[in-house]
């Protein structure tokens, strides 16, 4: 075996064995508070010692056992619990007890995504708490990705872990029943993240924030490890890569968002456009009712089939978003539908079906900013320009704002 | 683990006869399945009283300590061995008396 980089071993083990490790001691302890702080100095240890006397031969085992040490090390520091105490002790002294089988980890990593992503935790702490206990990321990182100073996140993920410890929501994996609604919430919260990467809300952020989309795609891919039979957990993931491949074709050289009709499509990653059209084909022929992100994923296969804007099979596309509006009666749906109508039966019709929306979106910069473009494509110069200035109040995406500009200004000086 | 569950309102109108009836099977189920520990109505929260013995003499003022468009209409304390479990009974609980529920942890 090649000695491993000190580093890049430790890089690697924070991203493969960080939640096994943490999750392994919240089974231990019944403790997620005191599995995250062993599970962070274990880690610590690692940065002094892995440099010094090399690599251990299994770093995922070597960090099982230091955490655990840690925790022990804790509890007696803290004496207080001495229910706790006497418990650990017993299994730390079973000498078949610090070995967990691999098998039984992966659903302990299932448990704790379960547990922070709990429907009676708000969103927002649901979405630090993953990032914080499944992710491995810092209360500073969360709080950098969503604008919250890193005293105010380390107070949003104890508070939560305060309401899981008192009101005993429990380590487990959901029963059948419950299931499909627990793992819809699961993925939730890793939409939000990768929404929040894909198209940053803050004045004072990068338009495209990569370590978010990353993020949440790699945890939608441990997600699909433990699932493998969802439909929707393979639905959300094959929606990610297949957004995230256009991501290089996104934001030009100016800072502006590239919309889908001007985007370099050879600038899309092709491996990523494999991976997601795998995904969706493999959807299909379950022949499964789809849901909302085998939808949506299938909507952005169509699009990622395409060598330019007009061979995309636009009947194909309004097809999948009226299946959509049937289980989604979302008016953001229907402006998305609308969007492809205008490329199906012309911006005169889209601009109907838009007009019907003003009452739920007006607060929406995409309603205004969809209408502005079909304006400007019917020649009604003056309400475009109208409808641009309305979008660019709204939008929030520094990126976004900056191309509605520019579509707004090329309506003043015609060429 | 015991968990007070809360019946919040914004009037202190007495359950139908449908609720009634409703809230009767609901507590049948409770008590069969081993979580009934206590459950009551209140009285209007005009009825409350608030004690201040902390100082030389104790206060006793009208009404009750937070004034709110909804209150505490009653309450149920019940057994369960986790949250997912009492937010199950807190679901058909809220459906049977037809108003809203807050699950809150004994410590």
């Amino acid at each position: 075996m090649t000695v491993l980089d000190p580093l890049e071993a430790l890089t690697r083990a924070h991203r493969q064995e960080w939640a096994r490790v943490v999750a392994a001691l919240t089974r231990r302890f019944g403790d997620l508070d005191l599995a995250e702080e062993a599970t962070a100095e274990a880690f610590a240890t690692a940065v002094e010692r892995w440099p010094a006397d090399g690599v251990p031969p299994r770093p995922g085992g070597w960090l099982t056992t230091t955490a655990h040490h840690k925790a022990i090390d804790r509890i007696r520091r803290e004496s207080k619990r001495e229910d706790k105490h006497k418990e650990a002790q017993v299994r730390y002294d079973d000498p078949t007890g610090s070995g967990v089988p691999l098998g039984a980890i992966d659903d302990e990593r299932l448990r704790l995504i379960f547990t922070c992503a709990h429907p009676a935790l708000a969103m927002e702490a649901r979405v630090a708490l993953t990032l914080r206990m499944v992710g491995g990321l810092t209360a500073a990182e969360i709080g950098r990705a969503f604008l919250v100073r890193e005293d105010a996140m380390t107070r949003r993920i104890t508070r939560a872990k305060v309401k899981i410890r008192q009101a005993r929501i429990p380590y487990r994996v959901p029963d059948a029943d419950d299931l499909p609604a627990r793992v819809s919430g699961v993925l939730a919260v890793l939409y939000l993240v990768f929404n929040e990467g894909y198209l940053a809300t803050g004045p004072g952020t990068d338009p495209v924030r990569a370590e978010l989309t990353a993020e949440a795609i790699r945890l939608a891919r441990l997600i699909r490890e433990l699932l493998p039979r969802d439909g929707e957990v393979a639905g959300l993931l094959a929606l990610m890569l297949l957004t995230e491949a256009r991501r290089p074709a996104r934001v030009s050289a100016t800072g502006e968002l590239v919309a889908l009709d001007e985007q370099d499509r050879d600038s899309w990653d092709a491996t990523l456009v494999a991976e997601g059209h795998r995904l969706v084909r493999e959807r299909l022929a379950t022949g499964a009712a789809p849901g909302r992100y085998q939808i949506l994923a299938a909507i952005n296969a169509v699009h990622t089939s395409a060598r330019t804007m007009e061979e995309t099979d636009w009947s194909q596309v309004v097809a999948l978003y009226d299946q959509l509006a049937r289980i989604d009666r979302s008016p953001i749906v229907a402006l998305n539908r609308a969007i492809a109508i205008a490329e199906l039966d012309g911006p005169e019709v889209a601009l109907a079906a838009v007009e019907g929306l003003e009452e739920p979106l007006a607060g929406y910069h995409s309603f205004h900013a969809t209408r502005a473009d079909l304006l400007r494509r019917l020649g009604r110069t003056q309400d475009a320009r109208a409808a641009y200035d309305a979008a660019i109040e709204l939008a929030g995406n520094t990126a976004e704002k900056a191309a509605l500009v520019r579509r707004r200004d090329r309506l003043r000086n015609p060429q | 683990m015991q968990y007070l569950v809360s019946v919040i309102n914004d009037s202190t109108d007495r359950a139908s006869a449908d609720e009634m009836t409703a809230i009767n099977a609901f507590n049948d189920r409770l008590q069969a399945d081993g979580h009934w520990v206590f459950a009551g109505g209140l009285g209007a929260p005009a009825s409350a009283t608030v004690v201040d013995n902390r100082g030389a003499e104790a206060i006793f003022s009208d009404g009750p300590f937070l004034e709110s468009k909804e209150y505490l209409v009653g309450f149920w304390i019940l057994e369960a061995p986790d949250l997912d479990v009492v937010l199950k009974l807190a679901e058909a609980g809220s459906k049977a008396c037809n108003r809203k529920l807050e699950v809150r942890p004994f410590l």
